[in-house]
């Protein structure tokens, strides 16, 4: 290995007091070689964004090193005064973040952004400024570069604009590109595109790359070097070959196991009782239309038609704007779709009134996405699970004995009735949003990326309960993810979309093994690491 | 929260002065049991020249101190309640308008903006000069000119919690709209009401001294704004006559503020002004 461009010696971050913990970060030390990926993996909480921020000197206030050096070029960065400090941002260490559209200016145009980083640092004319930002657009494989010069960063896609902020990022060709989750909000075949230019500009640019992620797979698909994170310390670190194939420490084989392997479970028998019908099914969304302007349309879910039997768990797959979230949404009625029917135990779902749906609403229920957004921040938790029932009419103090009862169940403990939402973690949130869904002894339970928000080890944790709760209750669940690798260690049958359409269905071992779609195989081979994937756990 | 609260000199300040004046309001009767109408001394005493009569004599020869204890009933009386009465009109309507949308929000805000179009005090004195003067009548003049920002503010917060998911959550167990509404929505919007409820009281005894200033104040009732005005023409001569009241309107709505200032930063503690390090 050369010389490292970066070595981070004894870091350590204080946070405010009150915190959690007295130290975001602990006694890190890290080196970056030239050319080098190196990857940071963690939780949430493990300061692996603090470690990033701390080198670009973007701490939030309260939060300050406290020891700890971090040589590159020949200085400490970490002492360095501010003007100092300003100019070496964006020039030789520049940093792509998770959410493009929030980290670009709403209203400046992509190829003014650009120029602007040279604006900032004094470089070049008014004329070369936008040549440069030209070929940087072209470099980092965005289509039509004239066009997107001109645009705003709402007309592009959520890749695109990754992009952008990447050729921003490379716009002073810096020695070391810091990427804090910057495929996290992305699609897995957009997530794959990233990644591969990532790889390819390191080659072409040589520059060091710093990588933070809370995802293995990513891990396997760009490490070089990959250094394993946990509550603000370091507990492994080493070649990626070997972090992945020879973990030493427990955390890291812990992790490592809770990842979703897409090892298929054993296919289960299931009965032909529909629990839900969904008989062409269409939802329009129609926006703008203006005295000049023609109606938008766009077909969310376009005549699709599918069966869940009762003990079932269909898997709902897609991309973001496959129509996936709107056909799930349709099925509790949350949206009324514009065609079609949701059948129900026999009663259309989509045809009822105001009045008879309410009646009917108990029958399906919803997980929601958002562990954080889904309870009611002023309202216990006994409130949240048993205002359902008791509207239903089941008298208060048999519903508070059925919550207490479906929190033991999910694991909680009955004591968590009289508590509130802020006292639970995100994975315990999911867990009372899953009681408050049982509550209603639905016939079907909708999921609607009801784990995606999860660290990987608590998403195994609820996947665990999932599972054992299929067993138990029979339960009929639609399940609605981004993530093939989820899906296959929970459905029986998976069902993929792609712009509204349904693109394919069958059992998760015709789906993984032999998919007969383009489309299916395209999002199989964007999973990151699913080539080191195969290697460990498929074959087995 | 309370702790952030009280761990905010200023808005300790404001309680204390608040808690004050107060106090007073509610003793008057006791400290001085002839009312604040009788003469008891010979007209213009400036303050501290008597024993007794620590703030001096009005033109009439009224006790002064007394003047303030009484007005501070009717300042505090007025203030809460035109404040609890604007709120009973605009968060309702607000709500209506934030939740149901459509024509719901299309009626009731034009029918909110027919009301801000108009001045403010225009309004209030019209509507006191058509009532006549009363206690009564000045404080629904005073709540009927301040609720629309109010139904502005309990809209837009409901339209933001509208659209989070434990809603939707409510919707599917079956509740109904307006329940979802009362037990599931307001609730989450109240720390921006209190907040700004605490300014109202402010606003509202601004307004109603100056009513009475104008003459429009309840002639039976005493209040800040009648002595201020009463004492007009006698500025030349007798400027602490002004002054005294002047202090008591400015020291209570500064206090009002203070406490509404230190609730919105305990309240909101993402968007408190000083950072916490």
């Amino acid at each position: 290995m050369s010389d490292p461009v970066l070595s981070v010696e004894d870091l350590t971050i204080g946070l405010p007091e009150g915190a959690d913990r007295a130290h975001a970060v602990e006694d890190v030390s890290l080196a970056l070689a030239k050319g080098e990926i190196l990857c940071v993996v963690g939780e949430s909480g493990s300061g692996k964004s603090m470690t990033a921020n701390a080198l670009m000197g973007l701490l939030p206030p309260g939060v300050t090193v406290r020891t700890g050096r971090a040589m590159f070029e020949g200085r400490d960065i970490l002492s360095l005064p501010e003007p100092q400090k300003q100019a070496m941002r964006g020039e030789r260490i520049a940093m792509i973040f998770q959410e493009p559209m929030t980290a670009l200016n709403p209203l400046m145009r992509i190829g003014e952004q650009i120029a602007e980083v040279y604006a900032a640092h004094d470089r070049y004319s008014t004329s070369e400024r936008k040549k440069r930002a030209l070929d940087l657009i072209r470099e980092v494989g965005l289509p039509d570069p004239e066009k997107i010069v001109r645009a705003y960063p709402f007309q592009l896609s959520g890749g695109q604009r990754q992009r952008a902020m990447i050729a921003m990022a490379l716009a002073l060709e810096p020695t070391i590109l810091i990427a804090d989750e910057p495929t996290t909000a992305l699609d897995v075949t957009t997530q794959a595109q990233i990644l591969r230019l990532i790889l390819d500009l390191r080659d072409r640019h040589g520059m060091a790359v710093m990588f933070i992620t809370h995802d293995f797979g990513v891990v396997a698909e760009i490490a070089d070097q990959v250094i394993v994170m946990r509550e603000g310390q370091i507990v492994e670190r080493g070649a990626a070959a070997t972090v992945l194939g020879a973990p030493e420490h427990p955390y890291t084989r812990r992790l490592l196991d809770a990842i979703p392997t897409g090892r298929l479970p054993e296919a289960r028998q299931l009965g032909t009782v529909p629990a839900l019908e969904i008989k062409d099914l269409r939802k329009v969304y129609r926006t703008g239309g203006g005295f000049f302007k023609p109606v938008r349309e766009v077909r969310a879910v376009d005549d699709v038609s599918l069966t869940v039997a009762r003990g079932e768990v269909l898997g709902l797959v897609g991309e973001s704007g496959s129509g996936k979230s709107t056909l799930g949404r349709a099925a509790v009625r949350l949206i009324t779709p514009d065609a079609g029917q949701v059948l129900v135990g026999g009663t259309d779902i989509a045809a009822l009134s105001e009045e008879e749906l309410r009646k009917e609403r108990h029958k399906v229920q919803m997980v929601f996405q958002d562990p954080y957004a889904s309870l009611n921040p002023r309202q216990r938790i006994i409130g949240a699970i048993t205002d359902g029932p008791i509207t239903r009419g089941v008298p208060r103090k048999e519903a508070e004995a059925r919550a207490r009862e479906l929190l033991e169940i999910v694991g909680l403990g009955a004591d968590a009735a009289t508590r509130f939402p802020h006292e639970f973690s995100g994975g315990q949130r999911q867990r009372i949003g899953i009681a408050r869904a049982l509550a209603m002894d639905p016939e079907l339970i909708v999921a609607d990326e009801a784990v995606s928000a999860l660290d990987v080890s608590i998403q195994a944790q609820v996947l665990d309960l999932l599972r054992d709760l299929r067993q138990r209750m029979e339960l009929s669940i639609l399940f609605i993810t981004h993530d093939l690798r989820v899906a296959a260690q929970l459905c029986d049958r998976i069902a993929v979309m792609q712009k509204g359409k349904l693109v394919e269905i069958g059992t998760v071992h015709e789906i993984f093994q032999s998919p007969q779609k383009e489309y299916t195989r395209q999002l199989l081979a964007a999973v990151p690491g699913a080539e080191w994937n195969r290697e460990g756990s498929l074959t087995a | 929260m309370w702790k952030r609260f009280f761990s905010n000199i200023g808005a300790l300040i404001g309680v204390a002065i608040l808690v004050t004046v107060i106090a007073v309001a509610l003793l008057a009767p006791v400290i001085y049991p002839q009312g604040p109408w009788q003469m008891v001394q010979r007209p213009f005493l400036p303050p501290f020249t008597v024993d007794g009569l620590p703030l001096g004599t009005d033109t009439l020869g009224r006790d002064v101190a007394a003047q303030l204890a009484y007005g501070a009933r009717v300042s505090l009386l007025v203030g809460l309640v035109s404040t609890i009465v604007a709120l009973l009109i605009g968060v309702p309507l607000g709500a209506a308008a934030g939740f149901y949308g459509n024509m719901v929000d299309e009626g009731a805000m034009r029918f909110t903006e027919f009301f801000q179009t108009i001045p403010n005090f225009a309004l209030a004195i019209v509507l006191v000069a058509i009532f006549q003067p009363s206690l009564a009548s000045i404080t629904l003049a005073i709540a009927i000119v301040s609720w629309p920002p109010v139904a502005r503010l309990v809209r837009a917060e409901v339209m933001s919690v509208r659209k989070r998911e434990f809603v939707d959550a409510a919707r599917v167990a079956g509740l109904t709209p307006r329940r979802i509404l009362i037990a599931q929505v307001l609730p989450n919007t109240v720390s921006p009401i209190i907040v700004m409820a605490s300014l109202m009281v402010a606003t509202a005894i601004l307004l109603e001294s100056s009513l009475s200033f104008l003459g429009l104040g309840d002639p039976n009732a005493m209040s800040w704004g009648y002595m201020i005005g009463a004492a007009r023409t006698v500025i030349r001569s007798a400027w602490w006559l002004s002054f005294i009241p002047g202090v008591a309107i400015v020291v209570t709505v500064l206090a009002l503020n203070l406490i509404g200032e230190g609730l919105n930063d305990a309240l909101n503690p993402h968007l408190a002004r000083k950072a916490r390090a």
